[in-house]
């Protein structure tokens, strides 16, 4: 066939892109196929597509988006943490002349896809699936502000995580680190496909989580139930408005950057070339501008989450409200002014490295004073060291550390001799790890009760979270030595045969880690399986304070027949002391927003449009992109839009709801 | 028992070379006081929370109810300014001390002394060695002394070194931790790192940034030697075989993984001068000379048409699908030219009236330094000797 012919259809796209000269890539999708192909047998033996499509896939329930999120994020937490088994296990080997069992080319991806993973598909979908799920719940809402755009927004970062999963099995990753930076993401260093899936996959995921910020905020400023001014919101409702704020504000350059990057790297400019006037350095600047943010973007919302846990599980108010308020006011603007300490070593002058310094260094200020006064929480409280608590002391305990090397790194000359050292690398794990992930793993063992009406099995995630803590200090803290012997980061071999005890103590953290993320998947196994004993029936499993438990679990689809009237900051709280009755009659029909499939085929589109994009299938890109257009303004003449749930339905779902509640009241 | 069961780890790190923590540098050594120092500050206040933390997670235990519970407690200003104005403490003093040794070590500044107890003497004139990390080794140049080196630095004990650090590819950071902390090298960019070896030995230097895949052999050894030893080492140099022009250096710059330690005893004098300003190949403009035109206001429309077609092969370069082909621009004169007839005229048209920028008043237009025979290079170096 004529070979412009074929590059006109398949770009460059061919043969070669598929790894089947590489035995880890040819096994890994060989489980891969055979699950999805069980999945696939599965839903269609049980026929469950119909049921999928119209309840899940076209939902604009923020309940199950916020559920979907959840799901994405495990799912690409077990890619994610593979990457990093995979890593330290070459770490732990490459040794004594010893080339290890990777090559360069695939060691190289692995790192760069295990930070771009676990930062935008793993923790980011986690955070915003549990914000999703829980704050209209924490306001008495009946739904987001925008229903719809929070359904597409949930596709688009599903569009992005598969762009960047088909990496590994079409062409290949990025090599550049998880930042990408140029002149070796350019061009002429990275001519390969890995970057633009790199740029591409998360141009994608960037729209939904810059377009589930706006969604946030709207809802939080306009949705919250009367009596709820801004001083008598939840305190995680709080920390979900500063980090909507962060990624309405910080995204935007992260995708200007990008998009940046790409003019370079499709059209010739010279933004970050070395020739022409172009200057790298301005790409760190932007890239850090959003990637600062972005730390507290994760953090923030996994604090609301601890101060939620420390005041239910206590048994007492949270300590100092309104310092903690203002805390997380003043980290959300401080994050703007602290993104140089991440390349001091660059160059620029004393005063600009001090002050950058000591910008971060004041971050620890309100940080600590949140470390106090969940302290003082617990103090004089009754303290139930039920899972999530014993994630939020796990947490309190490896926090510390975490913050004290991260002051420690911003002091311009001690980051001269730590930076870029295995050392940063123990930091920032320990602070997403010991900070975000236990936060997520504390709200996920809290609300899970909420979500599904039964709670987690107990046994099992203990035994995840001992696995976890224990395999984090071993996974971490000899990185820390590392570091202060010297060891810089994204190495692949070594020759200095002293540092492999501390490489194979690391390697057996991470085995660890392996152990409680299992322990975590048979905890939601057993946990389905052993529904019925750890069933639910008040809606209030942990005698809790805020208003999402004072609805059913799991909450009908309009959350609340009535919207609550807030008195007090802990509402629910103040409800039930002052002696609440359900109201059981006086419903009215509930005006709710409809299911459209608009959000996956748009999203859809996106991403075969970015495929397009990455391989040079200009017809595909340009086809696509012209029916998104058409599917966007198609959907503008959806009239179907709402419907309302008549009383009737609603009338028996409540007295559903009555009869349960007084059967668990007898027993 | 528990100490008994540490002993293990105890003999780890016995047997381990803390080098961040037990430098041979006297910059390297100020910079692990500062983080002993900060460590110590913060442990203050790290050390009772994490104690508070376990003390009131037992104490305040559900099934001890001896223990007090005060479920509606939740304020108490006395507290609250504790817990703001504690950190807040720790933090001035952690700030005033940043804020003074970032700028005492500040790798631009020249050194203050040579040790602790050693100030620095007039006879103490500094090495200067230029840094260029290539892909995917080092190259170090030797000015003073017209040698150079790949993936060998040596230089002697107590004599302040001056680092110029540039690149020629990608980012690296130049790194060696028993000497001073480390800075980046970057392709057209200039960083500059101040240092002093206090210890004889070899330390080990390598790139502190991910740079592709050579990455992890992009290492070297540094030695540090008596001065005597120093002059051996540089004779050694002298006696090598090898030498270092331009063609040789665009040899050496591509892509290779764990060179060997390389010498060359003679080193093109401006070879370092035009790797900082990207013209090492034949025909391209210098930075400092495009940088220079543009401060005159350009050339104008006619600066269009200065770009030729790139046809040099640096690591498999390629360009962006829907851009134009790779181009450079053309030097008004050429390198050779400048180097053949320092006493002539630049070769650049003489009416300089169509090259003025567009709209813009013809400059006062003249060479940028009276001495110097182009705009290309703004100065000179002047000979050393």
């Amino acid at each position: 066939m004529n070979p412009d012919l074929v590059k006109m259809i398949f770009g460059r796209l061919n043969l070669e892109a598929l790894p089947i000269h590489e035995p880890i890539l040819v096994g890994t999708f060989a489980v891969v196929a055979t699950g999805g192909l069980a999945l696939f047998a599965i839903v269609t033996y049980f026929r469950l597509w119909t049921y999928l499509w119209r309840e899940w896939f076209t939902t604009v329930d923020h309940k199950r988006i916020g559920i979907m999120y959840m799901i994405l994020g495990i799912v690409m937490l077990l890619r994610g943490f593979a990457d990093a088994l995979m890593m330290r296990l070459q770490q732990a080997i490459a040794f004594g002349g010893s080339d290890g069992y990777l090559p360069a080319h695939h060691y190289d991806q692995i790192f760069t896809a295990h930070g771009v993973i676990m930062i935008f598909f793993v923790a980011m979908p986690l955070v915003t699936g549990l914000m999703n799920y829980v704050v209209p719940l924490q306001i008495g809402a009946r739904d987001v502000s925008f229903p719809f755009l929070n359904n597409f927004s949930f596709w688009m970062t599903v569009g992005g995580a598969v762009l960047v999963m088909m990496s590994l099995f079409v062409g290949e990753f990025a090599r550049t680190g998880w930042l990408a930076y140029p002149p070796l993401s350019n061009i002429g260093y990275s001519p390969d496909v890995g970057v633009d899936y790199y740029i591409w996959g998360l141009q994608v995921a960037g729209v939904g989580t810059t377009l589930s910020g706006i969604n946030l905020i709207c809802t939080i400023v306009k949705l919250r139930a009367p009596g709820m001014t801004m001083m008598k919101m939840p305190v995680f409702t709080w920390t979900s408005l500063c980090t909507n704020v962060l990624i309405v504000a910080s995204f935007p350059v992260l995708t200007a950057v990008l998009a940046l990057l790409s003019l370079d790297r499709y059209v010739g400019t010279n933004f970050f070339t070395n020739d022409f006037g172009g200057n790298p350095m301005m790409y760190v600047n932007l890239i850090w501008i959003w990637g600062h943010p972005e730390v507290y973007i994760l953090v923030l919302p996994a604090f609301g989450i601890f101060s939620e846990v420390t005041a239910t599980f206590s048994g007492k108010r949270l300590f100092g409200y309104t310092s903690m308020v203002y805390a997380t006011v003043v980290i959300t603007i401080l994050s703007y002014l602290v993104w140089l300490h991440h390349f001091f070593t660059m160059g620029s002058g004393a005063s600009v490295n001090s002050f950058f310094g000591i910008t971060t260094m004041i971050i620890s200020i309100p940080t600590g004073a949140k470390m106090f006064n969940w302290l003082f929480t617990m103090y004089r409280g009754r303290i139930r060291f039920e899972l999530p608590m014993m994630w939020t002391v796990a947490f309190m305990l490896t926090f510390v550390i975490g913050g004290m090397t991260g002051v420690l790194l911003a002091v311009p000359p001690a980051d001269f001799v730590l930076h870029n050292s295995l050392f940063l690398i123990a930091h920032f794990h320990n602070v997403i790890i010991g900070g975000v992930l236990f936060g997520l793993f504390a709200g996920i063992n809290y609300w899970f009760p909420k979500a599904f009406g039964f709670r987690l099995d107990p046994f099992w995630g203990k035994l995840s979270f001992w696995f976890w803590v224990s395999g984090f200090y071993f996974a971490f803290m000899p990185l820390y030595v590392l570091g202060l012997m010297g060891v810089t980061r994204r190495l692949r071999v070594f020759d200095d045969p002293s540092l492999q005890i501390w490489f194979i103590i690391a390697g057996f953290g991470a085995f660890l880690i392996l152990l409680g993320i299992v322990a975590m998947l048979v905890q939601f196994a057993v946990s389905i399986l052993r529904r019925e004993q750890l069933k639910d029936t008040t809606g209030d499993p942990w005698n809790a304070r805020t208003l999402e438990w004072a609805t059913s679990s799991p909450p009908p689809d309009y959350n609340f027949a009535f919207t609550p009237v807030v008195y007090d900051n802990d509402a629910w709280w103040d409800m039930k002391r002052r002696g609440y009755r359900r109201p059981l009659t006086g419903f009215k029909p509930i005006h709710m927003p409809s299911n459209t499939g608009t959000g996956i085929i748009l999203a859809g589109f996106a991403t075969v449009m970015g495929f397009g994009l990455i391989w040079y299938i200009w017809w595909l890109a340009a086809v696509s992109f012209v029916a998104l257009l058409a599917v966007a303004i198609g959907h503008t003449f959806n009239y179907h839009r709402d419907f309302h749930i008549p009383t009737d339905e609603v009338v028996r779902t409540e007295d559903a709801r009555t009869r349960v509640l007084a059967a668990g009241a007898q027993t | 028992m528990k100490l008994l069961a540490l002993l293990p780890f105890a003999a780890l790190l016995g047997g381990c070379d803390f080098v961040v923590l037990a430098p041979a540098g006297d910059i390297a050594a100020q910079q692990r006081d500062l983080v002993v120092i900060s460590t110590v500050l913060m442990l203050i206040i790290v050390l009772p929370v994490m104690a508070l933390t376990v003390f009131f997670a037992w104490r305040y235990r559900q099934s001890n109810t001896a223990a007090p519970y005060e479920p509606e407690w939740d304020h108490s200003t006395q507290l609250e300014l504790v817990i703001w104005s504690a950190p807040l403490l720790i933090i001035i003093c952690l700030g005033a001390l940043t804020w003074m040794g970032t700028h005492l070590l500040d790798p631009y500044r020249s050194l203050g002394r040579i040790a602790a107890d050693k100030p620095i003497e007039s006879k103490d004139a500094p090495l200067n060695v230029e840094v260029v990390a290539l892909d995917w080794k080092w190259l170090f140049i030797y000015p003073d002394y017209g040698v150079a080196a790949v993936n060998e630095l040596a230089a002697p004990v107590d004599r302040p070194i001056r680092f110029r650090i540039t690149a020629s590819s990608v980012m690296n950071s130049f790194y060696i931790p028993a000497l001073a902390g480390q800075i980046y090298a970057m392709p057209g960019m200039e960083t500059k790192l101040h240092a002093v070896a206090n210890k004889e030995g070899t330390y080990r230097g390598f790139s502190a940034n991910y740079s592709g895949a050579g990455f992890s052999g992009m290492h070297f050894d540094f030695k540090s030697l008596s001065g005597a030893d120093f002059d051996k080492w540089i004779a050694s140099a002298k006696t090598s075989a090898n030498m270092l022009g331009r063609t040789d250096y665009l040899q050496l710059e591509r892509p290779s993984q764990n060179d060997p330690v390389r010498l060359y005893r003679s080193v093109d004098r401006d070879l370092y001068k035009a790797i900082l300003n990207m013209c090492v190949e034949p025909g391209k403009m210098c930075m400092s000379e495009m940088m220079a035109i543009d401060a005159k206001g350009g050339l104008g429309r006619e600066g269009f048409n200065n770009t030729l077609p790139l046809t040099y092969d640096k690591y498999a370069r390629r360009g962006a699908p829907l851009g134009s082909e790779p181009t450079f621009v053309a030097g008004i004169c050429s390198m050779d030219e400048i180097k053949d007839a320092p006493s002539h005229e630049v070769n650049a048209p003489l009416d300089l009236t169509p090259l003025r920028g567009f709209g813009l008043k013809r400059p006062p237009f003249s060479p940028a330094h009276p001495s110097s025979t182009s705009l290309l290079l703004g100065q000179r170096p002047k000979p050393e000797s």
